[in-house]
């Protein structure tokens, strides 16, 4: 365990900062491994090496020089496809994008920069995040690199898998109905969506508007959190943004959880296809939030049965709007037509991809005049249903625990042509999303086939600090983890990924 | 809908996700069933209100950044198409 | 002209503006006319991925200066996306208020006496502008098109006035009294050549006695107060013609053709766009307090026909003659009147101020509007008194809106040396005293030879004299 792969973001930020690491060194480590692994699994669409190297070479020059380049000193950092960054392409997976390079890098890259991360690509995702296996990319899946014949997840597929991997400690995903923590608990890593408007939207190319969250992917909660503290806080370019300072998590891990009352979300755990694997470890994961001081007790929110159809009604509208602007005009892709109209029409036919369409059409239907009241408006007020009920829940309990997802994860393929199974797979995480709330998943340990399974902590608005400090708890007491199959040489030792990586070429 | 979304689809397509789009419709029919009395529409999760910003000039792109990007430019402008028809 | 015997028209009209800010509602780029295209663009008026829109503050308070100036409730409001497919506009919605506005039900009277009631007064972004290349021209047959966002995001309101206006002088007249508020307000410049100011009318016609409303016609490019005049007239001849010929009129939108004088359709209603209006998601709702709300109204300085009445009672004597009435609508809609307030205050008569500011202000108002009143009325003074002639005083008032300055510094700086009372007499006595026999036949009855003593006069001062202020002068010396 000695390569730079599976050693912590902190404590790869506080060697580059004590000079006992040097910041190139640490991401030439990376880019290898990316080299030798990536092209089996996928997760990367575009390695960013030269501006990786040169801004590691800034980090280090910045210690040399006596400045401190910030909390994430030289960690390598993979981002979403979907966050902008200048310069270098955004494609959102789609093709109607490719090519196109922003004039502008999001918030959240610039605060990395900020906080001395280096940023080593960016990371495959379903087309527009629109998706939860990474299969719907126009440029080929990402596997997963427990088992490269499986899905890693999705939307955030490829920050998932490259974190799986030991391709980067940390990674940048976008959270809109579980795009997040979905991947993470198909990957076995941690995954945290944030309070709507603790991190910035500047510079995140939109899906669903007031559902869309950036946050962090690691290896550990205290990776995660310190990513969180990093990229958190308020951004006059949002409007959205809360003006709230965000809790600071990164000193609530090892807080621990006595005295927490914990509820053990039944709408969440016992739903109809959750796999029974996964429901024990939720069981398991509760028996050691008790036995490391919390109060556990059931709790059922039975609103929650319908956040997933609202928001499967929600989110297509809005991203109907937002994806309205991949005309063929001002940037990106575009097919020639007789007169403006045509061109558009031929353009977005070409450019979106099968499930973008899907939800586009959806998403119309669900706005359009005769029909907005039952549908869009009817949605809208079941989601103050479900954040009332919330509120109540939250009279009682300091934090939610549940599945993450109903199954650990499944064969590429599986779910292409149903997409309301695919949509299934997010229904223990949606909830929070139309809420706004903070949650995040946690491996917690394997099904029966050796997958990983991941247990969700729920938290209330700004409850960021309790949950990581719970989340952290049961890390600890969580049962070993099989590595990952396909993954850096260091992670794995010496060589042993490399067999099973030829299994994915895509 | 696919006029609307301004999506040229196939035939092809358009058979395939009649169906699929129909059995999400259903699933989404619970929501429309609901009793939502009382329950006031929410669109944002938070209640902020007047963010604003001061009236105050940031500098603007450089046009030839902009228009790099552009599919097809002519004299500074985005080029496109004729256009059939008046904004609405 | 009105509506033809046993007909009436019904007509409301939808005003744009665009707000006078320094940057775009949702970005800090430029809101300037005339730019080189795509220069004032950035990542948020392009719609580029990613950018979001984050609400000028200015716009919102000049969108309350023409709420409270028409009289309106100024409410909670919600912007919403108004969906569909155009290349001026960015992001292919527009971001507009729709069932909440910042401003309702308000109104405005007019100069003749009638009201028109104001529905609604909303916030929303401008397009960018899209020109055609090709055969024709306009939009058929055209090769292809040319886009320029320098607009795109520009804040406008747009003002929809009741159904309340019956003819086209009436229509006129409220585009007028809308233009004058807006730019006395500070909101907007209310250039209609420039399109800071645009029109469209909704025209229906029905039988005198009928209480339904006919199919309305909504007329698009109007841009002079002459075409809108002219647009309408011939929409509601064309209306009454359709239907005393066994037609239907069809709701439709229609052009204005300048050239031809003439509406031409463009869209039928039954290819009607379905907006899919939904609450802007990127946008919080805006909620002006009442302290804010009040501050708002109370900076707001008189508006246009209060200060007309303020003028015309200076003028005094009843009602004042249309040419009179012409020059006060001139000045106060140029926002010249505080100069006549302040040189009659001065004890310079009203009627000269009145002139000098409706001619020879008016004719460069921006310049005008940056005179020092108090020098605009010592330079008025100067020619009350007859130190000045009136050329030597227009000439001055040049200067002075050129550069600002002291009057009677200017008038020193030209040679106009003011001729005092006293030496203007000494000089008249003196050519008096050299050409008796002249002096006898003037005094005997012969007017014409007033001519002779002024040329005189006039040569022994070298011109500085006051023809009218030598007149006087023979006269009292004639006793």
């Amino acid at each position: 365990m000695s390569g730079a792969a599976t050693t912590p973001a902190l404590a790869i930020a506080d060697a580059v900062r004590r000079r006992e690491r040097r910041a190139v060194e640490v991401v030439e480590e990376h880019l290898a491994a990316i080299a030798e692994v990536d092209g089996g699994l996928g997760c990367f669409l575009e390695v960013t090496a030269d501006q990786a190297r040169r801004r590691a070479a800034e980090v280090d020059a910045a210690v040399d020089a006596g400045r401190d380049p910030g909390p994430l000193a030289g960690v390598p950092v993979a981002v979403k496809d979907n966050l902008c960054t200048q310069g270098v392409p955004t494609t959102c997976a789609s093709r109607i994008l490719q090519g196109w390079h922003p004039p502008y890098d999001a918030t959240v890259v610039t605060r990395l920069a900020g906080a001395g991360a280096v940023v080593v690509g960016k990371t495959n995702l379903d087309e527009f995040a629109m998706g939860s296996s990474t299969e719907s990319s126009a440029f080929g899946p990402t596997r997963n690199p427990h088992d490269p014949e499986r899905v890693p997840g999705g939307s955030s597929g490829g920050s998932a898998a490259a974190v799986a991997a030991g391709l980067a400690p940390l990674a940048l995903g976008s959270d809109t109905g579980g795009s997040i923590r979905q991947p993470a608990a198909l990957c076995g890593v941690v995954g945290m969506k944030p309070t709507y408007g603790t991190v910035s939207r500047y510079g995140l190319v939109a899906f669903a508007s007031s559902l869309d969250q950036v946050g962090p992917f690691a290896r550990s909660v205290a990776d995660a959190a310190a990513l969180y503290d990093a990229i958190a806080g308020h951004d006059p370019c949002d409007s959205t943004s809360l003006h709230q300072v965000p809790p600071a998590c990164g000193p609530a891990v090892g807080s621990g959880v006595g005295g927490l009352r914990v509820g053990l979300v039944t709408e969440l755990t016992e739903a109809e296809g959750v796999q029974a694997d996964v429901r024990r470890r939720v069981a398991e994961a509760a028996e050691a939030l008790a036995s490391a001081g919390a109060t556990v007790d059931p709790v059922s929110i039975p609103e929650l049965r319908v956040a997933l159809p609202a928001y499967y009604l929600l989110a297509p509208a809005e991203a109907s709007s937002n994806l309205a602007r991949y005309d063929g005009v001002r940037y990106g892709l575009r097919v020639d037509g007789d007169d403006v109209a045509d061109m558009n029409a031929r353009t977005r036919e070409a450019g979106f991809g099968a499930e973008v369409k899907r939800r586009i059409l959806l998403g119309t239907y669900a706005l359009s005049a005769g029909y907005y009241d039952a549908y869009y408006g009817q949605a809208q007020r079941v989601r103050t249903l479900i954040i009332q009920a919330f509120r109540r829940a939250y009279e009682d309990f300091d934090v939610l625990l549940s599945a993450t997802t109903p199954s650990t994860a499944f064969r590429l393929g599986e779910k292409v042509d149903d997409p309301l199974a695919m949509y299934l797979s997010d229904v223990c995480t949606i909830p929070t999303n139309l809420a706004g709330h903070p949650a995040m998943s946690v491996p917690f340990g394997t099904d029966g086939a050796g997958l990983p399974v991941g247990v969700q902590v729920l938290a209330p608005a700004l409850g960021e600090a309790v949950m990581v400090a719970a989340a952290a708890v049961l890390e600890q007491a969580a049962p070993p983890t099989s590595l990952p199959t396909v993954a850096a040489p260091t992670l794995t030792g010496a060589g042993t990924g490399r067999g099973a990586a030829t299994g994915g070429a895509r | 809908m696919a006029r609307l979304a301004r999506i040229a689809l196939t035939e092809d397509e358009l058979d395939r996700y009649a169906p699929q789009l129909a059995s999400v419709l259903e699933h989404a029919a619970q929501v429309a069933a609901l009793d939502t009395a009382g329950a006031a529409p929410t669109a944002h999760p938070f209640p902020l209100r007047n963010v604003l910003r001061p009236d105050e000039p940031r500098p603007s792109l450089d046009p030839q950044v902009v228009l790099a990007e552009a599919p097809a430019a002519e004299e500074g402008r985005f080029r496109v198409p004729r256009i059939l028809g008046e904004a609405p | 002209m009105s509506a033809p015997d046993g007909w009436e028209a019904v007509i409301g009209l939808e005003v744009h503006c665009e707000l006078r800010t320094r940057t775009k509602l949702f970005c800090g780029c430029r809101n300037a006319f005339g730019s080189e295209p795509n220069t004032n663009v950035c990542p948020v008026c392009l719609g580029l991925p990613g950018s979001l829109p984050v609400l000028n503050e200015a716009a919102v308070e000049l969108a309350m200066r023409i709420g409270a100036a028409l009289h309106c409730e100024i409410r909670p409001s919600v912007f919403h996306r108004k969906n569909y497919f155009y290349p001026d506009m960015p992001k292919d919605y527009q971001v507009s208020q729709y069932d909440e506005p910042i401003n309702v039900d308000g109104y405005l009277d007019l100069p003749d006496g009638s009201r028109v009631g104001i529905v609604r007064a909303h916030i929303e972004e401008d397009t960018g502008k899209t020109s055609h290349v090709g055969e024709t021209g306009r939009i058929h047959g055209a090769g292809h098109a040319l886009v320029d966002y320098n607009r795109a995001g520009v804040p406008l309101v747009e003002i929809v006035s009741a159904p309340d206006i019956t003819t086209a002088a009436q229509a006129r007249l409220y585009a007028a009294e809308l233009r004058a508020i807006l730019v006395a307000s500070g909101a907007s410049d209310g250039r209609m050549e420039e399109g800071s100011m645009r029109v469209d009318a909704n025209v229906s016609v029905r039988r005198v006695g009928d209480v339904r409303l006919g199919t309305r016609c909504e007329v698009k490019n109007l841009n002079s107060l002459r075409s809108l005049a002219r647009a309408v007239d011939h929409e509601i001849e064309r209306q009454v013609g359709v239907i005393e010929s066994g037609g239907v009129v069809e709701q439709q939108t229609r052009h204005w053709d300048e050239d031809q004088g003439c509406t031409v359709a463009l869209r039928s209603k039954e290819e009607a766009f379905d907006y899919r209006y939904f609450p802007e998601p990127d946008l919080v709702p805006l909620d002006p307090d009442a302290a804010w709300i009040e501050r708002v109204r109370a900076s707001l300085g008189p508006m246009p026909a209060d200060r007309r009445a303020a003028v015309t009672a200076l003028l005094g004597g009843g009602e004042p003659s249309d040419a009179r009435s012409d020059q006060v609508a001139t000045v106060v809609e140029l926002g010249l009147d505080h100069l006549v307030t302040a040189a009659a205050s001065a004890g310079v008569d009203p009627a000269l101020a009145l002139a000098r500011t409706a001619n020879e202000a008016a004719a460069a108002a921006e310049a005008a509007r940056s005179v020092d009143p108090a020098a605009y009325a010592a330079l008025l003074q100067m020619e009350q008194r007859q130190e000045l002639s009136a050329t030597q005083a227009k000439a001055v008032l040049a200067e002075l809106m050129a550069g600002g300055g002291d009057p009677a510094q200017i008038a020193g700086r030209m040679g106009f040396e003011a001729l005092a009372a006293d030496s203007l007499a000494e000089v008249v006595a003196a050519v008096v005293a050299e050409h008796p026999d002249e002096w006898e036949r003037f005094c005997g009855g012969e007017a014409k030879l007033a001519g002779f003593f002024t040329g005189h006069v006039m040569r022994r001062t070298q011109g500085k004299a006051n023809g009218k202020a030598v007149a006087a002068e023979l006269a009292r010396l004639r006793g």
